[in-house]
């Protein structure tokens, strides 16, 4: 069972984020990197069934400058097999629809019996990516799932997915995609014997042209959506608490409401 | 010309120990104090071990992971951001234990004891300390008789981290009271299920309540001759040489801590609110966090410079008793600010800053007091000259 895991570099939850000069991008001076949470899920995911069935290999990939590679050197670290690092100045600014064509392509030169995804990407926060990739390969495709089974042998597989106050459980054949959420695992640490083997590991590296598509296609040029503006949002007024009885205390809500928020 | 950025891996093993004391060994780390709890911390020894956390600095022919002394220095830095207790059983075992015999074993040796050490199947620890040499070390009293192919043991050591829980000690003995430290200490690797040993563990401890700390009785015990460690009479030079290196990495084991007491501090003093406002907003506040964060620049620059330049194989004498004397003062200033800023709260044994601030103390005492580190700086410069 061949697994690929697509995973991105992230900035780290805790960095403090503000619009760059141009208010295109944020601005990433002095930014920490992560790999994104919930793909670290789908890495987890990925080695258990690994190392439970004793075959097959883990592949992660991401897209990236130079820089990207250390996410994918993170993966190696805990226990991924190789790493594919889709590497090209055309590939910046891609949105969900661009990022997909292009790891669709990637996906299409090996073959994988599951494809993980984290649910989402914490930086952008679309959701979207792993949905457009099933659709340009024409996979089946289970979001967000928190218990995962697989039938080696039958090429099948069952997840679990918590909908509003009920599990929903879904079969589906293999090849699929699933997008991994909290719950589905606990990542395991890297090893030191893990990080001395990261850089061992193979790490190729493919370009526009090894993936057969054009500077047309893909990145920003390829985008659907552009980004017009960042902007950090307004900060609220603090509330206000009335206090004192209900009777008086609404009395005032009443008041406020009509003498100076004037929606009354 | 210098470069002071980690390397990836350094990063990743970072990355990796900052978790693991974030998610595994703080949590834990009041538990840890308020009960004394040393299984608790053998526990989360072992969970490090089998990460591989115990083979750090060294080299992979001995199952360590070759990341040397700037790795080993990360280690204790990332731990004790957690709790002491913790970085004080990895500490004692890696950079007392394990480097004694690193530093002076035979390749037997080395295979025997110290690659059980580096992948944590066997904890280690290392014996100097007597009810009469302390800061003295030179007058320890224990002795070791040749007796045919072994030596014979007899005496008392004190306060021995992991004391009663090591498999292995690296014990340190008279062998001609005429020499002492002129060739007449000798180090032998002792196995503590050798008939004669035993280990009492010491209580109520005013911090790293956690980390077991023991006095050592031996009656009668038979070490063999292939356990000496280095030569007949050399044990002194190699005590001394050990202790160069984990002075430094005591000062790593500060520096997590004192980055810890910003944090804290800093959250707090955004919170807590006096005369109509948070007190960050008061310049005594201020000043304090900005003297703590200046002295945690000072302590990070010193460690890793003097982390590199024992991985440069040089010898640290001096750098590791400045880095020692300094850090742990450091450290006491800033465990003292953070309780100023905390107020009441600081005092109270709910809040970790007094803990944190119980723990720092041990630092300018174990391992030589800040005042043997002062002789031994101003010895090396008039023997060495200055700069």
């Amino acid at each position: 069972m061949n697994i690929a895991v697509c995973v991105k570099q992230v900035p780290a939850t805790d960095s403090r984020i503000k619009p760059s000069v141009h208010e295109d991008d944020i601005d990433r001076t002095d930014i920490s990197y992560v790999v994104n949470p919930y793909d670290e899920f789908g890495v987890e995911e990925a080695l258990k069934i690994r190392d439970r069935l004793k075959a097959g290999s883990v592949t992660v990939i991401t897209i990236g400058p130079e820089k990207a590679a250390e996410t994918l050197r993170s993966c190696l670290a805990v226990g991924a097999d190789q790493a594919i690092h889709l590497k090209d100045p055309s590939l910046a600014g891609g949105d969900a629809y661009s990022t997909a064509l292009v790891l669709a392509a990637a996906i299409k030169k090996g073959s994988y019996d599951i494809i993980f995804f984290g649910k989402h990407a914490v930086d952008s926060d679309s959701g979207a990516v792993a949905i457009h990739v099933a659709e340009f390969l024409g996979l089946p495709h289970v979001g967000v799932i928190n218990q995962l089974i697989i039938n080696a042998e039958e090429k099948h597989a069952v997840a679990h997915r918590q909908i509003e106050g009920a599990i929903e459980v879904v079969e589906t054949s293999l090849p699929a995609i699933f997008t991994c959420q909290k719950g589905l695992n606990e990542p395991r640490y890297a090893t030191l014997a893990g990080i001395m083997k990261a850089k061992q590991k193979p790490l190729t590296v493919f370009t526009l042209d090894d993936l057969g598509l054009t500077e047309s296609q893909v990145g920003s040029k390829g985008a659907k959506l552009v980004v017009e503006r960042l902007e950090v949002p307004l900060a609220r007024k603090a509330g206000v608490i009335l206090e004192g009885d209900p009777d008086s205390a609404v009395a005032e809500l009443v008041r406020l409401l009509h003498e100076e928020v004037k929606v009354l | 010309m210098i470069d002071f950025t980690f390397t990836e891996e350094q990063t990743m093993i970072r990355d990796m120990v900052r978790k693991f004391a974030e998610n595994e060994v703080k949590p834990f780390a009041r538990q840890i104090d308020k009960e004394q709890n040393v299984d608790l911390v053998k526990s989360l020894f072992q969970k490090g071990a089998a990460l591989g956390l115990t083979g750090i600095p060294f080299p992979e022919a001995y199952s360590g992971s070759g990341m040397g002394e700037v790795g080993y220095c990360i280690l204790l830095e990332e731990l004790s951001h957690a709790c002491a207790s913790t970085t004080i059983t990895f500490g004692a075992h890696i950079g007392l234990a394990g480097m004694s015999i690193f530093l002076a074993g035979t390749e037997a040796q080395k295979q025997k004891y110290l690659v059980a050490l580096a992948k944590g199947e066997k904890i280690g620890a290392y014996a100097l300390t007597e009810p009469g040499a302390g800061s003295d070390a030179a007058n320890l009293q224990l002795t070791a008789k040749p007796d045919g192919n072994h030596f014979i043991l007899n005496g008392t050591k004190l306060w021995i981290t992991n004391g009663d829980i090591a498999d292995i000690v690296v014990v340190y003995t008279l062998t001609d009271p005429a020499l002492k430290a002129r060739g007449g200490i000798t180090a032998f690797i002792v196995e503590t299920n050798t008939p004669g040993f035993s280990a009492h563990r010491i209580h109520d401890k005013m911090g790293l309540r956690g980390s077991s700390t023991a006095e050592l009785v031996f009656q009668d015990v038979r070490v063999p001759k292939e356990n000496l460690l280095g030569e007949l009479g050399r044990g002194f030079k190699i005590a001394m040489e050990t202790l160069d290196e984990s002075r430094l990495s005591l000062a790593a084991g500060c520096l997590g801590a004192a980055k810890e007491m910003i944090s804290m501090s800093v959250d707090f003093a955004k919170k807590r609110i006096a005369f109509g406002q948070p007190i960050a907003g008061f310049q005594a506040i201020q000043f304090m966090i900005a003297d703590m964060a200046s002295e945690v620049y000072q302590m990070e620059s010193i460690i890793y410079r003097t982390a590199w330049l024992f991985d440069q194989g040089k010898k640290i004498p001096r750098e590791g008793a400045i880095c020692k004397q300094f850090c742990s003062e450091a450290l006491d200033r800033i465990v003292d600010k953070a309780v100023q800023i905390h107020g009441g709260n600081g005092f109270m044994g709910e809040h970790p800053v007094e803990r944190y601030y119980r723990d720092s103390r041990i630092n300018r005492i174990f391992e030589g007091t800040s005042e043997i580190q002062r002789i031994v700086i101003a010895e090396e410069i008039f023997k060495k000259g200055g700069y």
